[in-house]
């Protein structure tokens, strides 16, 4: 039906592992449904049928932090709920990136006042801001397709491994000392 | 019902000066800060009244008055189908007033939040404590003292 059709015999590609690694990623974007108010609605009507956010392979809203690599900010962020997002945040495992989605959370929109945050990246580092009160599903489509343009222009060195020893490499050491 | 009230409460507390005030077709009901507990006790138990009901529990802050805040009580009865609205003045060098969440369970909240945002302590009640706003905030938003776009910060935000 499409390109596998003619690689029948043993076909192959050659591509590198930067290039792999990166589609990849910005093919299965996992977004964490950050949403704190109205902002949610329009996050939750793209996930639809008509909107269809599984066209863009991040239709897996996961409610768990751990198991995310996109934040939707959806909504107004209070000063007391700042701690909070900021909690679910540094969950996150790297890499993970940051949608501050509608006028609220970019700005403090038409909450200029003393317990809203007037705009995320005080304390979050945002990558795409989507305008909008509150966005329409397009727009937030929208961020995401540039959130997946910026992953994929990434490279493996961009992201490297923490400093801590990895399970496996505990594992090797054991391994080594016994022989 | 209005005449009810009256003939009842001048009954019952003859020495207390209750100014009364019609206005937005509710009835209120002005008086000394002192009597509120004897009052408020005696609306909700005395047969006839039976104001069972505290809907609300707010203040007012006139600011540049002499009295400056105005604590504010709507409560209604559900056997008269009638509402009331009872106000008593609160001056700032004395900033408190007994609570009536012994009378009533539903003023708790209400009288935390009326603590939380103008900072009128509630005598005698039994969990004080901000309704909204961040433990560690010193100040009161609703205070027309502070600006709206509050004391910059008042409120730590985490770090980036």
């Amino acid at each position: 039906m499409g390109l596998e059709s003619k690689l029948i015999n043993d076909g192959f590609f050659t591509t590198t592992v930067d290039a792999l690694a990166a589609w990849a990623r910005e093919s299965s974007v996992w977004p964490m449904p950050m949403g704190i108010s109205c902002c949610a609605i329009e996050m939750m009507a793209s996930g639809d049928p008509k909107y269809d956010i599984s066209r863009f392979g991040s239709e897996v809203m996961r409610f768990t932090p751990r198991q995310c690599d996109l934040m939707i900010v959806a909504g107004t962020v209070t000063y007391k709920m700042a701690h909070v997002v900021k909690k679910i945040f540094d969950q996150m495992p790297e890499p993970k990136w940051v949608i501050a989605m509608g006028a609220c959370t970019s700005t403090g929109g038409m909450y200029r006042s003393y317990n809203v945050v007037q705009g995320i990246d005080q304390f979050l580092p945002v990558d795409i801001y989507a305008a909008g009160c509150p966005p329409r599903p397009e727009n937030l489509l929208n961020a995401l397709m540039q959130i997946q343009e910026k992953i994929g222009k990434t490279r493996v060195k961009d992201f490297p491994d923490p400093p801590h020893v990895s399970h496996e490499a505990k594992q090797n050491d054991l391994s080594l000392s016994k022989n | 019902m209005k005449e009810l009230l009256n003939e009842k409460l001048t009954k019952q507390f003859p020495n207390i000066q209750f100014e009364v005030i019609e206005q937005f077709g509710e009835l209120t009901l002005k008086f000394d800060k002192s009597a509120i507990v004897n009052v408020c006790a005696f609306l909700k138990d005395e047969d006839g009244l039976k104001f069972i009901f505290c809907e609300d529990v707010t203040a007012i802050d006139w600011a540049i008055r002499k009295n400056r805040f105005t604590v504010v009580y709507h409560i209604f009865s559900m056997e008269n189908k009638f509402r009331l609205c009872l106000k008593v003045d609160v001056d700032e060098s004395e900033c408190s007033v007994e609570s009536v969440s012994s009378i009533w369970k539903a003023a708790n909240w209400a009288e935390r939040e009326a603590y939380d945002m103008y900072g009128i302590t509630f005598l005698n009640h039994p969990d004080l404590r901000r309704m909204y706003m961040p433990e560690e905030f010193e100040y009161h938003p609703l205070r027309k003292e502070y600006p709206l776009m509050g004391i910059p910060g008042a409120i730590p935000l985490p770090k980036k």
